[in-house]
């Protein structure tokens, strides 16, 4: 006996990358990204990232092209919400451990350079 | 080589010493890990201080757990009190954790004894443990191939006998890849099945810890060890344990068993793997089970979705490395400068791009064309998923698409290198837990492995099947 095959019926009929959903990534947006993910890059790393990127989106054109509209949308497998502990003071890590391992430490703080744009 | 079940018991009854066990282990590690490197940190003085903790323990009548001075390796991205952990980034070289992971807890107290921590992927992304920073870890079963990843140190020192049990997580076949490349078991247990407290996050939504081993019985003894509920992860699931060893030893007469069309056969699968996984199938059947062809149509999308969702979910996770709190700070002018410096000098190559590949997906404009949509998708293989376990109790597949590439034949193309996780990547999307058990060998001589898939909270009814697949690999002779 063999199993009904589950038909797709919201597949579109074809997955070429006809149903590309974007402009082609361009230069301009790796660096404006890179920047948004506080990340530098030098014009190699840039030249070598947008293409390499947009190979990648490319092979994404194929659920681009589907047409999904009324699907629901999935976050999580498992849809737990609020979940909450008893509210029970207990112990918190230990400060001077973790004090121990910052770059550079004032006063029990995180110390940190100057904040742009920041009056001294 | 004894088993882990076996080990654990003679320890417990003061018939081996944990001592002699890791002395044999570290010696191992003496002679190969200089051509393996399947470690970032081998834990010497430690494990045979802790060694002979569990031996006292034993001397005076006290029981040392279920777990007893067995050799652990752990991925370094789980989190250990006092030994660093470094995720494989030069971002975190040389970081101390304040806390242990639950996983850690829980070893400890089932007596234990950690050798070290494994080389990996930098922050888990990759499928051959080349974008280390701390440079490749080589395949035991042949030095010029990779031993798959993102885990693949752990899975290289369970096949190398440098550990009895290891620890990897799987976010997309990260456990399951490796452990296929190397010939051992490796198991992505349910989403929430153990706790990821302590887990350095990539995915949050798809990252699970799972263990490795040279059977399937250790296996499933290492994750009934490890898994249960823990209030420290809020998506840990309200359960005592994954129950592996339930239904062990009950063989697979009557079950049913569907064979994924869309992955035994698939365009992109070698033909030996595919011809490894219709033997596993027909030794199934041969077995009593029901074993038929099945069809999980949206799979065939999961690679897109992932490559949406995990660098999306992972540029969120990763902003936390601002040279602030912990690891790296390279300096600057003020602290944008500071941050750019920091991040732009410690993140290797493959962990940038999928930073910017998740910026860029979750940002205006783009949004719901990509990340949107993947997540729908998502609710596709779900529902497909669903169908398939109306009819079927577990499905199979193969685990990764070929056989051990050699070293730097996937390196220059992403895209390439994203092809390896193409039949694992289902699982993590669903949540459902899969096992990679070796069946036998491609026609280079190298392990295959066989991927047995089971719904959520699966894994009884996973490790029964797992089991027989192994006693048949072992029956051809080609298993190990």
């Amino acid at each position: 006996m063999c199993p009904p095959k589950i038909a797709l019926p919201h597949r579109a009929p074809d997955c070429s990358y006809d149903g590309r959903v974007a402009q082609p990534l361009s230069k301009d947006d790796v660096a404006h990204v890179a920047r948004l993910a506080r990340l530098s890059l030098s014009s190699e790393e840039l030249e070598r990232y947008t293409t390499q990127l947009a190979s990648v989106l490319e092979h994404a054109a194929d659920i681009g092209a589907l047409d999904i509209e009324g699907v629901p949308p999935t976050a999580h497998p498992f849809p737990l919400v609020n979940v909450f502990r008893q509210d029970v003071p207990r112990p918190c890590l230990d400060r001077d451990e973790v004090l121990s391992q910052a770059p550079e430490v004032e006063d029990d703080r995180f110390r940190i350079p100057r904040i742009l744009g920041e009056a001294l | 080589m004894t088993s882990v079940v076996e080990m654990a018991a003679a320890v417990r009854r003061g018939e081996l010493s944990a001592v002699a066990i890791i002395e044999q282990h570290l010696s191992r590690i003496d002679q190969d890990e200089a051509d393996i490197h399947a470690f970032n940190l081998v834990m010497a003085d430690h494990a045979r201080a802790r060694a002979a903790e569990v031996d006292g323990m034993v001397a005076r009548g006290e029981d040392p757990g279920a777990l007893a001075g067995v050799p652990v390796a752990l991925k370094d991205l789980i989190c250990t009190r006092g030994t660093p952990t470094t995720c494989s980034s030069r971002i975190l070289e040389g970081w101390v954790p304040p806390y242990d992971a639950t996983v850690v807890s829980r070893l400890t107290e089932a007596g234990a004894v950690f050798v070290g921590k494994t080389n990996m992927d930098e922050f888990a992304m990759g499928s051959s443990t080349e974008n280390s920073a701390f440079g490749p870890t080589r395949n035991p079963r042949d030095l010029s191939r990779v031993p798959g990843g993102s885990s693949g140190g752990s899975a290289a020192a369970v096949a190398a006998g440098f550990a009895a049990i290891a620890l990897g997580s799987d976010t997309g076949g990260s456990i399951r890849q490796p452990a296929a490349l190397c010939g051992v078991v490796g198991v992505k247990p349910t989403y929430g099945m153990v706790s990821r407290y302590g887990l350095v996050a990539f995915a949050s939504s798809l990252d699970q810890i799972g263990p490795f081993a040279t059977s399937v019985a250790d296996a499933a003894l290492a994750l009934d060890t490890i898994s249960g509920h823990d209030e420290a992860d809020s998506t840990s699931l309200p359960t005592d344990s994954a129950r592996a060893r339930e239904n062990l030893g009950r063989g697979v007469e009557g079950l049913r068993v569907g064979v994924i069309a869309e992955l035994a056969g698939a365009e992109g699968i070698a033909p030996d793997v595919a011809a490894r996984i219709r033997e596993a199938a027909e030794a199934l059947a041969a077995s009593g089970a029901k074993v038929e062809e099945t069809s999980v149509p949206a799979v065939r999308y999961g690679l897109s979705a992932y490559y949406m969702i995990a660098p999306a979910e992972a540029s969120s996770n990763l902003a936390r490395y601002d040279g602030v709190r912990y690891g790296l700070r390279k300096p600057g002018a003020d602290i944008t400068e500071m941050y750019m410096a920091t991040r732009s000098a410690g993140f290797g190559p493959e962990v940038k791009r999928r930073i910017m590949l998740g910026t860029y997906v979750l940002s205006a404009g783009y949004y719901d064309a990509y990340y949107g949509k993947s997540q729908k998708v998502r609710t596709l293989i779900i529902r497909d998923f669903e169908e398939a376990y109306r009819s079927f109790d577990v499905l199979l597949s193969p685990t990764a698409p070929t056989t051990a590439f050699e070293l730097g034949t996937k390196t220059s193309d992403p895209l390439t290198m994203y092809l390896s996780d193409i039949c694992t990547i289902p699982s993590n999307l669903a949540g459902h837990p899969a096992i990679s058990v070796p069946f036998g060998t491609g026609d280079d001589g190298l392990p295959v492995g066989a991927q047995v898939l089971a719904p959520a909270a699966g894994e009884p009814v996973m490790f029964q099947v797992a089991e027989v697949l192994e006693a048949a690999a072992a029956a051809k002779g080609g298993g190990r």
